[in-house]
């Protein structure tokens, strides 16, 4: 393998990573309010994409995006407040099945709203064609886009989570939620902000990776299988990690094309999960004192 | 006579009643789909076994099921007239493990035969199940969820992305399973009557040995494991081996569903490998009351059979969705209890109260 | 308690026995499997809606042979145990007299037997050759075989002088048929594979695989798949410099995917039927008519949705089966079966079938047309 392949597999491998982060992220901010694992995570990506996509028909670019995000958000509230909210105290088994049941109603509605094609946002810089040279190396500049804009967020998220009220109040939830309550924060609120805060992480994701991967209305299924391989790699509930984790797993992805017949590559990413998982259940950057498994 | 005793004869005097039914107004055909719902259903008992009563859910028992089938399907249908000469061939031949039988095209195909195949489809499911359950139910939660959805994910992967098990088509031409001679499982409308009755027998004999294991000391020593694993525990009841043998029973269940359909329907693809299948299992069971065999065995019955009829129309995969949440939310403990009605009052009551607060 | 639950259970199986509904002799039963949603939606949701307007309009018409068309879809998902299911149920309950579909080989293929125990005419819209070789008695289909699309290709890929070709295909019924042809056919039209890569069908990135093609020193890539994938492999050969010609299978006829493509899509070739192009088909070709009403009539339908091949086989398969209704002047199941063996020179969406007992699909290379994409838009190939 020459130089510039070897450059070329890691682009690939980066991009992939970038959007099974973005999806992670979307995770963690769950688990951490709630204890919850959100498979429906995947949809609220779809979400985004398909009503980014609508909208673009009717609105400027930039302004689409934030409306299918703050439309997706309010999907995600929706969601808490029908189906979670008023639940004493449920068990990781009935939440596991209704984040499920959910999953397949908001994928099969989508079905019948926007039927079954393929839909995708413009590039936003350029066209379909355009690549920028790095050395001997092509980058789509949608790449950069998408990469830019995700750290924009992982920033975002840090400022949000360590200096606002809220953000701290959610933190507060998440390390000892009696405690929390105590102290006269409304931890059901939390819960709902933190739906609300991770739809609105998929869905901007959703838009800004549409040009490359297309959105159609069962890609969230696919997406979250990813995104919680990575959210596990990295360890439940961390985020910095879970964009290192994605980074890894986008790279070993791409490189494993380069050994072995591409169609097994997706049971390469769920057998390291399942290693992990096995092995190594906190993460590769975690404590295993953080993974309190016995908890959840 | 003890209730469970009776129970079983109404069962079993149902399965009757439903076939006189359809003789009487000339509609056999009905039995066609309940045949196919009665290997379902096997599978869901076996699954519920293991939700239920070991408290381990498992999103991959599609999984258990495409690895019977497939296996069972593969050996009947690969043609090793090629490989006479190999030493293995031989090795069979005489164990009487091969047959002959004439290929669409007038020439012989030298296969396994299904008994040999079937045997061999139920062990390979038994290592994997073992190999797989001893990691996989160490773990809790989502982190067993996961762990199981991706184990049917590989699988599924697998099936289609090899070549050998006909990729994304699968595999036809699967021929007819004879337990007994004159005794066939197969998708021939002239032995559906006979059909019927093997897959409702089979089933029937699954929940004797399931009803009898939960009224055992195992029963009891699962229950307090869903009760209270870590005391359990304490209490120097094996709870790991315990679930690993459950784990265990329950695919081999699946598997032998696996099979058996197989054969009646004369082949098998991928999509009974995909995660929707192991979901919707887990949707049956949870609608017939996680632990409630019985009430798992009427709800596959009731719902794979309106499934495979085609009832759902474009929405059968929203219809299993819509009974997971609608389950989960208002009646954890399933659908078929008596209590249901005074739940749903305290429901509403508690509600009330709570929007006052 | 329990006693009463079973004889509830029994009580709503038997009002299900008998609800079955009863058969009007004054219709022409006719059933069809299709995969409206599910992985292969993009085949069964056009065949589905092809079916119900061509009914509407010849019910309105007053019918064939005097009698309404009773059409009974089916929607299977893709999974070859619910084909299965349904195909017993629409030849034994309905008694339907041919049953349209299914939209993949997979399922066509677990079917066929049954449809030959039930001497039912199935008209297949999947494309694997499997099905009508062997011929089966009472098993059509109608989409153009892979050989010929491939053979096609690798002609216009002799006259460019090029050679060497890297192929990608997805993990699909269709993908692996089209794999399966091209590494059959390649040494006779001395071609080598210098890398050949399966993808899965809902991939969402490919540029390792175009990168593996690329390092091979292709002159050409040949995709062969049906999904969204396959403009996702022009647009990632294009981004990592791949200047080579990028030729598509019969698969990449849908506007919809050149799209979404944009303009990375621009040059490629693929074999198509004339749907696409019909209304830059010259006026004296016979298929121009009918493509023309076909696509009005679609987008009509569907508020402007384009119209894609898919659909047209669906639409060939009730024009085969309406022609040799009247053709045989009685809906008898033999009389019909033995009208489409003998059905020369129709006029479809994939070209003009010559049926035969020998010959089940009854297309030749000729409806194959090479196409290209030149401005967003399908245009037949420059000579």
């Amino acid at each position: 393998m020459n130089i510039d392949l070897f450059f070329q597999y890691i682009v690939a491998g980066l991009t992939y990573g970038t959007i099974y982060a973005v999806v992670a992220i979307g995770f963690n901010i769950i688990y951490n309010a709630t204890g919850i694992i959100n498979f429906a995570q995947g949809e609220f990506v779809m979400l985004g994409g398909m009503t980014a996509v609508t909208l673009h028909q009717i609105l400027p670019l930039p302004l689409a995006i934030l409306a299918a995000v703050i439309i997706t958000m309010a999907v995600g509230a929706l969601i808490e407040i029908l189906f979670i909210r008023w639940l004493d105290r449920p068990s990781v088994l009935r939440m596991v099945i209704i984040t499920i049941g959910i999953s397949i109603l908001i994928r099969e509605a989508s079905l019948h709203i926007w039927g079954e094609g393929v839909r995708a946002l413009p590039y936003f810089t350029g066209s379909s064609e355009t690549s920028i040279r790095l050395g001997g190396v092509f980058v789509s500049p949608q790449v950069l886009w998408v990469v830019g804009i995700s750290a924009v967020m992982v920033i975002l998220l840090n400022v949000f989570f360590t200096y606002t009220l809220p953000g701290r109040q959610m933190r507060a939830c998440s390390a000892n939620r009696d405690a929390a309550r105590l102290c006269g924060i409304n931890a059901k609120n939390m819960v709902t902000l933190s739906f609300v805060l991770s739809a609105g992480i998929g869905a901007l994701g959703g838009s800004i990776v549409s040009p490359i991967t297309y959105v159609q209305y069962d890609s969230g299924t696919q997406l979250a299988i990813k995104g919680f391989t990575v959210a596990i790699l990295g360890g439940l509930g961390n985020s910095a990690a879970a964009v290192g984790a994605g980074m890894i797993l986008g790279v070993l992805e791409s490189f494993s094309i380069a050994v072995l017949p591409a169609a097994y590559k997706d049971v390469i990413s769920i057998a390291i999960l399942l290693l992990i998982l096995f092995v190594r259940p906190s993460g590769i950057f975690g404590s295993s004192e953080a993974a309190r498994l016995s908890e959840f | 006579m003890r209730p469970k005793h009776l129970q079983m004869i109404g069962f079993l005097g149902l399965v009757v009643a439903i076939q006189l039914v359809t003789r009487a107004t000339d509609s056999a055909y009905h039995l066609t789909q309940l045949t196919m719902t009665a290997y379902y259903s096997l599978l869901v008992i076996g699954l519920c076994m293991l939700i239920g009563y070991a408290g381990q859910i498992s999103l991959g028992h599609a999984g258990f099921f495409s690895i019977g089938g497939y296996i069972a399907a593969y050996l009947t249908t690969h043609d090793l007239s090629a490989h006479k000469g190999a030493a293995f061939v031989a090795l069979f031949a005489k164990a009487g493990l091969l047959r002959t039988r004439p290929d669409l095209y007038g020439g012989d195909l030298l296969t396994v035969q299904p008994w040999a195949a079937c045997l061999a489809a139920l062990a390979v499911t038994a290592v994997v199940a073992y190999l797989v359950g001893g990691p996989v139910l160490k773990l809790r939660g989502h982190y067993l969820a996961m762990a199981t959805l991706g184990f049917g994910i590989i699988i599924y992967r697998i099936v289609l992305g090899t070549t050998a098990l006909g990729a994304a088509d699968g595999i036809s031409d699967v021929p007819g399973f004879s337990l007994l001679p004159g005794i066939e499982v197969s998708g021939n409308s002239s032995l559906r009557v006979m059909n019927y009755y093997i897959a409702w027998g089979l089933v029937a004999a699954g929940m004797v040995l399931l009803l009898n294991l939960i009224h055992s000391r195992v029963g009891r020593a699962l229950a307090s494991i869903h009760g209270a694993e870590d005391a359990a525990d304490a209490m120097g009841i094996p709870t790991a081996r315990y679930k690993l043998k459950t784990f265990v029973l329950s695919a081999v269940f699946a598997a032998l569903a696996g099979v058996m359909l197989t054969h009646y329907n004369g082949g098998i693809g991928p999509s009974e490998a995909s995660v929707m299948k192991s979901v919707r299992y887990v949707a049956i069971v949870a609608i017939g009351g996680m632990a409630n065999l019985w009430g798992a065995l009427f709800m596959s019955l009731g719902l794979n059979y309106l499934s495979l009829r085609g009832y759902f129309g474009t929405y059968d995969d929203a219809v299993f969705g819509g009974i997971l949440i609608v389950i989960m939310l208002f009646a954890p403990d399933g659908l078929l209890r008596k209590q249901l009605l005074s739940d749903v009052r305290r429901l509403f009551a508690g509600r009330t109260a709570g929007g006052g607060a | 308690m329990r006693l009463i639950r079973l004889m509830a259970v029994a009580v709503i199986l038997a009002v299900a026995l008998a609800a079955t509904p009863a058969s009007a002799a004054d219709t022409i039963k006719v059933g069809a499997i299709l995969a409206v949603t599910g992985p292969a939606s993009f085949l069964g949701a056009p065949e589905a809606k092809t079916l119900e307007m061509m009914v509407e309009d010849i019910n309105k018409k007053g019918g064939i042979l005097g009698k309404k068309i009773e059409l009974i879809v089916k929607d299977s998902g893709a999974s070859p145990e619910k084909a299965l299911s349904f195909a017993k149920q629409l030849i034994e309950e309905e008694k339907v007299l041919a049953i349209i579909g299914p939209s993949t080989s997979g399922e066509t293929m677990k079917i066929k037997n049954v449809a030959e125990e039930g001497k039912t005419i199935l008209l297949s819209c999947a494309a694997a050759e499997v099905i009508v070789n062997p011929v089966a008695k009472y098993v059509f289909k109608t989409p153009q075989k892979d050989s010929y699309a491939v053979i096609k290709i690798f002609e216009q890929m002799k006259k460019m002088k090029l050679s060497k070709v890297g192929v990608l295909s997805s993990n699909t019924g269709f993908g692996k048929a089209g794999k399966e042809q091209i590494e059959k056919l390649a040494p006779e039209y001395g071609m080598q594979i210098v890398a050949n890569e399966v993808y899965d069908k809902a991939a969402t990135d490919l540029t390792a695989e175009v990168t593996k093609v690329k390092a091979s020193g292709a002159q050409a890539i040949l995709n062969w798949s049906i999904e969204p994938a396959q403009s996702i492999v022009i647009k990632n050969a294009r981004q990592i410099g791949f200047k080579g010609t990028i030729f598509q299978s019969h698969g990449f006829g849908n506007i919809k995917y050149v799209e979404a493509a944009g303009p990375a899509a621009e040059g490629v070739i693929f074999p198509a039927g004339r749907l696409l192009v019909a209304d830059v088909l010259p006026r004296n070709n016979p298929q121009k008519a009918l493509l023309m009403k076909y696509k009005k009539d679609y987008e009509l339908k569907c508020h402007g949705e384009e119209c894609s091949t898919f659909g047209g086989h669906a639409y060939d398969a009730m024009l085969i089966l309406t022609k040799a209704i009247e053709k045989a002047r009685s809906t008898d199941k033999e009389a019909v079966r033995t009208a489409i063996e003998n059905l020369k020179g129709v006029v479809g969406t994939a070209g003009i079938f010559n049926f035969s007992p020998q010959d089940h699909n009854g297309l030749d290379m000729t409806s194959f047309e090479m196409l290209t994409v030149k401005k967003g838009k399908f245009v037949p190939l420059g000579k």
